[in-house]
Parts: structure tokens; sequence; C-alpha cells
């Protein structure tokens, strides 16, 4: 909310300099975001009128014009606005004056004609930004007056940034109670009287949905004449609350929200057909909103309606047809408390938002609607005349909200603010902020006035005397609680331990978005469907990750094309993978997933340059593996997935769960990524290496080992891995160490066949094994070899 | 030949001899079973009784002399050997070593892992939560029913009107109070999503948020905690201030704002006293039970602490950037 500070200041002036008044008003949660001063900088302006106003002989669009600005002689002034005529009053740069951006007034010519001095228009002198012409001043303008001083000018507009629960202070009325609170000062409030009811036109007010609407007052005034403008003071207001000036009748009923803080509303008297009523929309039934939108209203949203139609939609928005015009003649005014629930969500749901609806879904005084009536009344009758008739209130008592009543216990405020406030410094705190304060055993009974509708429980009172105390005055304690330990089970391999292992490898962490293009997505996983953004930021935030590699591909293409030729990224976070199985219909699971792109280590001065391949990253893969201790229950086979390669990608499995891949990217992804060169991906469930073994030692062998090496020929297309898994197998518990230390295919081998070249390191706990032992089981184990693959002993 | 002459050609050999090989060539010509001195002493066997323990002696001596000359020369070759070996081992130990690079943690976990161990150390453990949330944890369960004005702040991802992406990490709270009971000290760390995006808002970005809950917790505990948790995380003695705000969740609620070194405060994050209905809505009694609740912008501290003048920058993993954190 935007207030002038001036405004402010004619209801309680505390001694305070606008920045101390801003930090105080900040400091009791009601947060200063802005002070802005509601004028540029200038002096030497001056109230003018045009005496005379004639062509300018040499310029089409220019008018010389002589003005009075008090001191007898007539200035010869130069002027191009073309709302510049004979009558009018002016405000007048004179010669000397200095204009914002300091611009500086001196005599001249222009085209041949002398001009001493300039007439401003509003944006010149910075008030508004608008282009229209000079600014006109009301025929009452003292003639001579500096501008500024006249104006009040040396004002600041105060930009209040409320909290939902203080919807009290959404007017100045409320402000200057909470400032008068602050500085243990009165308030003067302005003062409210009955208007003379001239007239006896009325309109009945049925209350249809009392609950949404306990309260509705309605009167007729006829006669308004609406095409006047609104007085400069009421329209100066406005403009330093930020509020545009229409017409004098809305311009009223927005002054009296700004002043009350209760919104207002004035329907053209002749577009309501009968009754009033006040009642919930039907279905489907169809307003046209003041801005000339129609839109289609549920059986939720209250309306103001007359026998056949809605007028408006309450506390929200009137309808086209039922707002005052130029050439209404007779209004009906609407003050009305409408139960923030029955406002609620409805503004925005459709779109929108206005001062009334942020009021009414925030809450007013249930008890203010008579007062701003009358205030609204008078300033019509003083504006734009005509004649009142009776206020007419339909009530529902039973639904009115009540005046809270609450208990606040000594002992309850103390343990909850850790301190003990003084009784007396507690009862004067409340009772400067309005409430009744009777002293009971426990403590306090307090009754709260209808305009802290905020006000419900205990809680709130402590708050409310926290914040009055002083949050800065209570002091600073440190926590006292049992030491206790937390459990730290050491079979869970913390994430961190998981990152490190990735730094030593050289990667960077990457935060990418959980959100990510769809299209780039649905090329990596054809086969899942994800889960949408209905409103995303832009369509390429709009779907849920079904993995962490569309995001780090992206990032990874986003460093290449910044000259970043060696990328290696990892990232832990949720994939969000549809599943009916899972709570609200989703699972999130954390993984941790990396790519690499580039050489292994740069351009080295000895080793040359050497790409990055599928053995990279499976080594940092493997290299985690082992830092759960678990190595052996993990295995790699063979496996496609759309997003890879399908003769470089395997699946990591552990046990019999698929806990992951890594691979190369399929190269037709290369260019949807902006990725030049090969990209190698892993991805893993990062629960599934997360188990970590806790050592349990074993006996150290104190006998020798031997290392024999065998070669076989095998089928090329044969993986490795499952020769090594029956070697495993056949040679048991004497295998101590087992490394495949050489693939060989070329020359004189069939193309069909490779050498691998298996190192088996023996040993056995008890004993030294003897050759024969060691002849005994390679044998066994060429023979498996022979048998399950038809592998061939090479000679060696 | 005599006894003296073949020693001197003996010292001769040996001073000649250039590596450990002739050395012991030299030794077995002299000293070696038909070695020149080791044929003297077979002709001790000519000389008179008298004569040969004089001779004796004096064969030995001259072995032994040979003997340790052959020693110290042995000793010198050797050396000069490891020394040649080593001045052809010399290398260039400025130029680069292999796989020289470690990575670095991004610096928004930077700052969340500093978080977590500063509060770790007064026995807040950390929990995570789904990211994808209902409208009970997220909104219900914190005191915002629906339509409340709070809920139309956050800028809410729906993905249907009772599951969202969350908007805060407090539903992490929730689902931990509805599983463990009081005394509890917890910080949930994590992303959390607002529809927004400008120049100071991404549409995701984390938060810590910490919960203490126990008997007679008070808001100058809650001051306490966060006072000294900033003193901490800047280094720094700075100037701290709380200025009331409002929470759904928390009453009495607070802003906490630090004074910079330009001498302007900057809000660095919202706490308060648990209100009653959190607390009731995870069954623990309010009357029995108070607590307190505090939420933190992790790239919000991370900009003061590093001085990072873009939040975008935090998401565009760009290694430039990220690499001033290794």
């Amino acid at each position: 909310m935007k207030i002038s500070e001036q405004w402010l200041r004619e209801w309680v002036n505390p001694q305070l300099s606008t920045e101390e008044l801003a930090e105080q008003l900040s400091m009791a949660g009601l947060e200063v975001d802005g002070i802005e001063p509601v004028a540029g900088i200038f002096n030497g302006v001056v109230v003018g009128e045009v005496k005379e106003c004639g062509q300018h002989p040499n310029a089409d669009k220019l008018q010389v014009t002589k003005v009075d600005i008090g001191e007898g002689e007539l200035l010869d002034i130069v002027c191009g606005a073309p709302n510049c005529r004979q009558g009018i009053k002016v405000a007048v740069a004179t010669v000397g004056a200095v204009l914002p951006g300091d611009f500086k007034i001196k005599k001249s010519k222009l085209r041949g004609e002398p001009s001493h001095g300039m007439l401003c228009s509003a944006s010149e002198l910075e008030l508004t930004e608008d282009h229209d012409g000079i600014l006109e001043l009301p025929a009452n303008a003292p003639i001579g007056e500096d501008f500024r001083a006249w104006m009040g000018l040396n004002d600041n507009a105060l930009e209040i940034d409320l909290t939902p629960n203080r919807a009290d202070c959404l007017g100045v009325r409320g402000l200057a109670r909470e400032v008068g609170v602050l500085n243990r000062l009165d308030v003067t409030p302005c003062e409210i009287k009955d208007v003379a009811v001239t007239i006896k036109d009325e309109r009945a007010i049925h209350l249809d949905a009392p609950a949404a609407c306990p309260r509705y007052l309605g009167r007729v005034i006829r006669n308004v004449d609406v095409t006047a403008a609104s007085p400069l003071w009421l329209q100066e207001r406005l403009r330093r609350s930020g509020v545009r000036s229409i017409d004098p009748v809305v311009d009223i009923t927005n002054y009296v929200l700004l002043e009350q803080g209760h919104p207002m509303h004035a329907f053209d008297l002749a577009a309501i057909a009968g009754d009033v009523h006040v009642r919930m929309a039907n279905p489907e039934e169809k307003i046209t909103l003041l801005d000339g939108q129609e839109i289609t209203l549920t059986d939720d949203v209250l309306v103001i309606a007359d026998e056949q139609k809605a007028l408006a939609m309450a506390g929200i928005f009137g309808s086209k047809d039922s707002g005052v015009t130029e050439n209404s003649k007779d209004i009906f005014l609407e003050s009305a408390f409408f139960s923030p629930d029955a406002i609620m969500g409805r503004a925005r749901r459709y779109g929108l938002h206005t001062d009334a609806s942020h009021r009414y879904e925030r809450g007013v005084d249930p008890e203010l609607q008579r007062e701003a009536m009358e205030r609204a009344s008078a300033l019509v009758l003083e504006i734009c005349g005509g004649e009142a008739g009776p206020i007419v209130e339909a009530v529902s008592v039973q639904h009115l909200p009540k005046a809270a009543d609450v208990k606040l216990r000594a002992s309850r405020l103390e343990s909850i603010l850790g301190i003990e406030v003084a009784a007396n410094t507690v009862e004067a705190i409340l009772q400067r902020l309005g409430f009744a304060v009777e002293k009971i055993a426990e403590g306090w009974q307090v009754k709260v006035p209808t305009y802290r509708f905020d006000i419900a429980i205990e809680e709130d009172l402590i708050e409310e005397i926290a914040r009055v105390y002083g949050y800065n005055n209570i002091p600073v304690k440190a926590p006292v609680a049992p030491l206790r330990m937390q459990r730290q089970a050491e079979a869970q391999l913390p994430v961190r331990a998981l990152q490190q292992v990735m730094l030593a490898a050289g990667y960077q962490e990457a935060i990418t978005y959980s959100f990510v293009d769809p299209k780039q997505q649905a090329q990596l996983y054809p086969d899942s469907a994800a889960l949408t953004l209905p409103h995303p930021i832009s369509i390429e935030m709009s779907s849920m990750r079904l993995g962490l590699w569309p995001g780090l591909l992206q990032a990874a293409g986003y460093n290449q094309k910044r000259q970043q030729q060696n990328v290696r990224l990892f990232e832990t976070g949720l994939r969000f993978v549809p599943d009916s199985e899972a709570e609200n219909d989703i699972r999130q699971q954390p993984m941790m997933a990396g790519v690499i792109l580039g050489t292994v280590q740069g351009e080295h001065w000895q080793d040359g340059v050497k790409a990055v391949d599928f053995y990279d990253v499976k080594g940092h893969v493997e290299t985690l593996l082992r830092a759960t201790g678990r190595y052996h229950e993990y295995r790699f086979v063979a496996s496609e997935h759309s997003a890879l390669h399908p003769g470089q990608s395997a699946a990591i499995y552990r046990g019999d769960n698929l806990i992951g891949y890594c691979g190369a990217l399929h190269p037709q992804f290369e260019k949807l990524f902006g990725i030049k060169g090969r990209a190698f991906l892993f991805e893993l469930d990062l629960r599934a290496i997360q188990e970590r073994r806790v050592p349990e030692a074993g006996v150290i062998s104190r006998y020798p080992s031997i290392r024999r090496d065998i070669a076989i020929l095998v089928d090329r297309n044969l993986p490795a891995g499952e020769i090594l898994e029956v070697i495993r197998r056949v040679s048991e518990n004497q295998l101590v160490e087992l490394n495949l230390f050489d693939v060989y295919t070329g020359d004189n081998l069939p193309t069909t066949e490779k050498s691998l070249a298996i190192a088996l390191t023996l040993q056995a706990a008890d004993r030294t094994l003897e050759d024969q032992e060691v002849s005994t089981l390679i044998s066994k184990v060429v023979t498996a070899l022979q048998e399950e693959f038809n592998a061939v002993l090479r000679d060696s | 030949m005599d006894l003296e002459a073949i020693l001197q050609a003996g010292k001769a050999a040996a001073a000649e001899a250039t590596s450990a090989n002739e050395l012991e060539d030299v030794r077995v010509e002299f000293m070696g079973k038909k070695g020149r001195l080791t044929e003297q002493l077979k002709s001790l066997g000519k000389l008179s009784a008298e004569e040969r323990p004089k001779a004796g002696q004096l064969i030995n001596q001259a072995k032994q002399e040979l003997q340790e000359i052959l020693n110290t020369r042995r000793d010198e070759l050797k050396a000069a050997e490891m020394n040649a070996r080593l001045n052809a081992e010399r290398i260039d130990v400025t130029l680069a070593g292999r796989m020289g690079e470690f990575g670095g943690i991004h610096p928004v976990t930077r700052t969340i892992q500093r978080i977590e161990d500063y509060f770790g150390q007064l026995g807040f453990s950390v929990k995570e939560g789904p990211e994808v949330e209902d409208g009970f944890h997220n909104f219900d369960a914190l005191n915002i029913p629906a339509q409340h004005p709070a809920r139309a702040d956050h800028d809410t991802f729906y993905f249907t009107p009772d599951t969202m992406l969350r908007t805060q990490t407090s539903g992490v709270q929730i689902r931990t109070m509805e599983h463990e009971k009081p005394p509890l000290r917890i910080i949930s760390p994590g992303r959390v999503y607002r529809n927004d995006y400008d120049q100071t808002h991404t549409p995701m970005f984390h938060q810590v948020e910490g919960l203490m809950v126990d008997e007679h917790v008070s808001f100058t505990e809650l001051k306490g905690i966060l006072h000294d948790f900033l003193h901490h995380f800047f280094e720094e003695d700075l100037e701290i201030r709380f200025r009331p705000s409002y929470f759904p969740f928390t009453e009495p609620s607070a802003e906490v704002d630090v004074r910079r070194k330009d001498g302007n405060w900057l809000e660095v994050l919202g706490c308060g006293m648990v209100h009653p209905n959190v607390l009731r809505s995870v069954g623990i009694d309010p009357e029995q039970y108070t607590g307190f609740a505090f939420g933190m912008g992790v790239e919000r501290l991370t900009m003061i602490r590093y001085g990072v003048n873009d939040l975008r920058a935090f998401f565009e993993n760009d290694l430039r950037f990220l690499k001033q954190f290794s």
C-alpha cells in the first residue's frame, strides 16, 4: 500500500523524521519498502492565470500568452500546449526557476517572440508521467503563491508492504492508530457526521447469503453531477497513493478506501431493477465487468444483484452496465461487510486483483460500514451535489464476526517469550492497542476491538506484546536441551563421501532445474511419460525430469559453447517418475548422475591427448561402487538404453536390481544438446550405492600367493565379464585376485575371435599351495571355460 | 716378486678399476684362491720355522691393507654409480603431474553443508522430503488454509489442486513430527519452487528450515541460536535485528536482517515460535511443548558470503563460475 506521509501526519504527527517513521513502522512489522517524494525537485514555480492567449505569428503549434503571477506586470510566455487558453490557472516556472533535471528557466525568445517563463505540465514537475498538456489548477488557486507550498508537495509516498494479517492498516485510519500506539500519541480522526437526509428514496436490501454477507448498507443519492472534475486535493491524495482519478464518484469511493481502509462501491441507480439482493451467483451466471471482459461465475462467488441480474462480484469488481458514468444522475452507494471466506481466492481465480478484493479477502472491520457510508455520502454531496436518501441497513447479527475475547496467561507469556514482562507493561501495551484488559488470577482477560480481527488466540496477544515491547529488547539466550548424541548408522554411506569420489575424479557439482524441456526429455526417454507442469515459467521448463541427464547434457552443451572443452559435471537430486504405487502417484527417487566430455587429462606434456571414452566413465562408477565396500555385489551388463549408444552402454545391477546405467550418449542426440564430440554418462540410484559394508576383519594368509596367467581364444562378442564370473565361481575361495590384463584381436587370429589374457592369483589361508593343486585348479578353470564358452587355451 | 711390489701393483690396480666388476677382478687377481698375495702365503712353506711367522704376518698385513683399499674403492665406485644414475634420472619437477584436477561442490551445496555442520553440532539432524508435495503438508498442516492470501503469495506451481511443487521445505517438518515425537531438533535443506523468474527470482531455489520442539523452548532461545548461527556463518560479529513479520505457521513471527558493510540491512531469514495449530495438526500438545522454526534462503546466504551478484548464475552451471568454489 502506498500512502501520503502528509496525510498520515494529519491524523497523528510523531516528532520523527520520515526515515525514523519508516524505520519505526518496519520494526513494528509494517515494513516500509520505499519512500518516494511525491514531486520532483524544483523551485521558482508559482500559481498564475493566463490572461491572454493568442496564436504565435511564426509557429503553428505555439501560442503567445500573457500570464498574471501577481506582480502587476504580466509575463510574456510562449506555450506549446494545446490546452493552453485564456482564463485558466496554471503553474508558472518563472525566470530563475530550476525544474527537475536541473533545468534552469531563462529569458528567451521562441521564434522571435519573447518568453519569460514556462507553463508547466505535470510531467515536467515529476508529478505524474502524463504528457497531455499543461497543468490546469482550480479557479480558486491563489495567484502568485508558491506552487510547491500551496500544493503541499514536500511530501513522500510511503510504500508499505503489509503482511496478510494486518489488513487493519490498509488505510490511513488504521495506520494512524498504529503510529499512535507506537509513539503513545492520540490520534485525531477525521470527523464524520451524518449527512442530512433530504429525500425518501431507498432500495430494499435482501441478504440471501447472510454468512457471506452479514451486513450491507445502501443509500440512494439523487441528482449528482458526475461530470464535474474531482477537486485537486482529492486528485492529489489519490495520485500520491498511486490511484488514478476517474470521475468524482469513483474517486470518492477510492478516497474512502484509502482513508478508512474500507472499500465502497457506487452503482448507477437507473441500472438497478427493483430490490437489491446479496446472493451467491447462479451456476454459469455471466457478468460483464467494468473493464469489458465477460466472465462466467460459479456458485461460490458472491454477487450483488437486482431482481434480474448480477450487478457486481461482491467486494471484487462491478459490472459494466451498473457502473456510474458521466451520464449517471442518481447513484446507489454500497458499504458492506463481506466475510473474508466468501471473497478469498475468487478474484485470483478470474485473474482479478482490486484494491477492494485485496482488503475484503484479508478482512475489514465489521463495525465500520456506517461510518464509511456517511463519509462517502458527505463527500459526494460536497463535490457532486445531490440529495441523499436514508441509509438502508440489512444485517444478520448472528453471522457477524464477534469481537474476540482472549485469555492471556502470564505463565504462557513467559514460556513463549522466555522473559518475564512486567504486568503493568503488558497492560499498558494492550491498552494502547485499544484492547480492554481485565486482570484475572492467571493473567488477563482481553477484549479485542473489532478492527483487530487478526487477533484470535493467546499467541496473537503474545506477539502483539513482543512487537510493541520491541523484538530487539528481548534478550538472546542459548537454547538449553539435554545432550544427546544422534544416531549415525555406519552402514549408511553419506552423500558427501560419494561427492568426494566425484571431486577426486575431477567432476564439478552441478545443480540443474528439476523441470526440463519436454522435447529433449521425450527424445531421451521416448517410452516414459513425465509429470508436466500445467503453468510453467516457459515450455522449456515444463516437464519434471525423468532422470538427471537432460539437465546435465544441457549444462554440458552450455559449457562447450563457452569454450570449455573438458566438461565433468555430476549432480545429485530427485527424478520424478509417474508411479501409481507411490505417494501422490509420483516416485521421487534420489539419483546421482554425471557427464564427461573432452580429454582424460587435458593436453599432457608427456602423455599427449587422450579423449575420454566409456572406460573412463565406467571407472568413475566403479570407484563410486568401491566406496561402498561392496563392489563385488555390483555388475555391469551390456544393455541398451534409449539415450545411449547401443554398443556402448551398460546396465548396472546390484544383485538382481537394476540400479543405473552408464554409457556413451547416443550420437543422434549430440546435436540436440549442442554437444561436439562424444559425451559419456552415468546415472545411479543413490540409495543403492549408500549401503556401506561395515568391516569384519578376517585372517591375513601368512602363505605366499601364486600367480598363473592363461590366454584363451573366445568368440569376439563374448563379454569378458561372463568369463571372469565363471572363473570366480569355479576357483572358489583360493582365488584372491583376478585380472584380465590383455585383449587382443588382429592379424594372426580369425576375425570372429579374440584372445584374452587373464591373471589368477591364488592363495590358501592355511598352507602354501602345491604346484599340483594350482595346476589342477587351473585346468578346472580351463575346462569350465571350454564347456561354457568354447574357449581354447592358447600356448603360452 | 717381492711382497711390497705386489701390494703396490694391487693398490694401483684397485685405483684404476672403474666399476664394481673391474674391482672384483682386481680382488680375484690378488686375493683370490690363486691370487698373487694368496700365492705368497703358499710360498711360506719354503721358509724356515723362524722366518715363517714374521713373513706370514707381513703377507697378512699386506692382504689386510689391500682389502681395506678395495673396500674403500668399492664404496667410492658405488657412490659414483649412484650419482651417475641419479644424474641420469634428473627430471623437471615443475612440469604438470597426471590427473591433478580436483572438482568442487556447488556453492549452494557448500552453504548447505556449512549450515548442516553448525546445526549438527547442536544435535539437529538432517531430514529430507519429497519435492512434489500435497496440500496437507505444504499448506494445511502449516496453518495456511485454502484460499488464504498467504497461499497466493507463494506463486505455487500446481499439478492438480492438491499436488504441487513444494514452496518451502516446511512440509518435511510436518512429515517428521508425524512420525517422531518431541524433543525434536531437525533441519531440512532442499529445493523449493515458486512460479517467478526475473533478476532476483529463480523458479527453483534452496531453503534450509530448522525446527526445535521441546518443553520450554522460547523466543529468547530462537534469538540465541540464530545470532549464534549468523555470527558463525559469516565469521563476523555483524549486527543482527529481529523484525516482526507474519507467517501463518509461526506466532510470534520475525524476519531477521543483518547489517551489511554499506550500512544497509538485508533480510536473511524468517522465523518464529511454532503456531499451536501446527503442533496440534501433528498431534503434539502445545501446552506441553513449544517450539521454534526458522527458514533461510540458501542462495541469498551464499551470495552474501561469497559476493555472488547474479542469482541466476547458480543454475547455469558455467564451469568458469563453479570452479571458483573448488
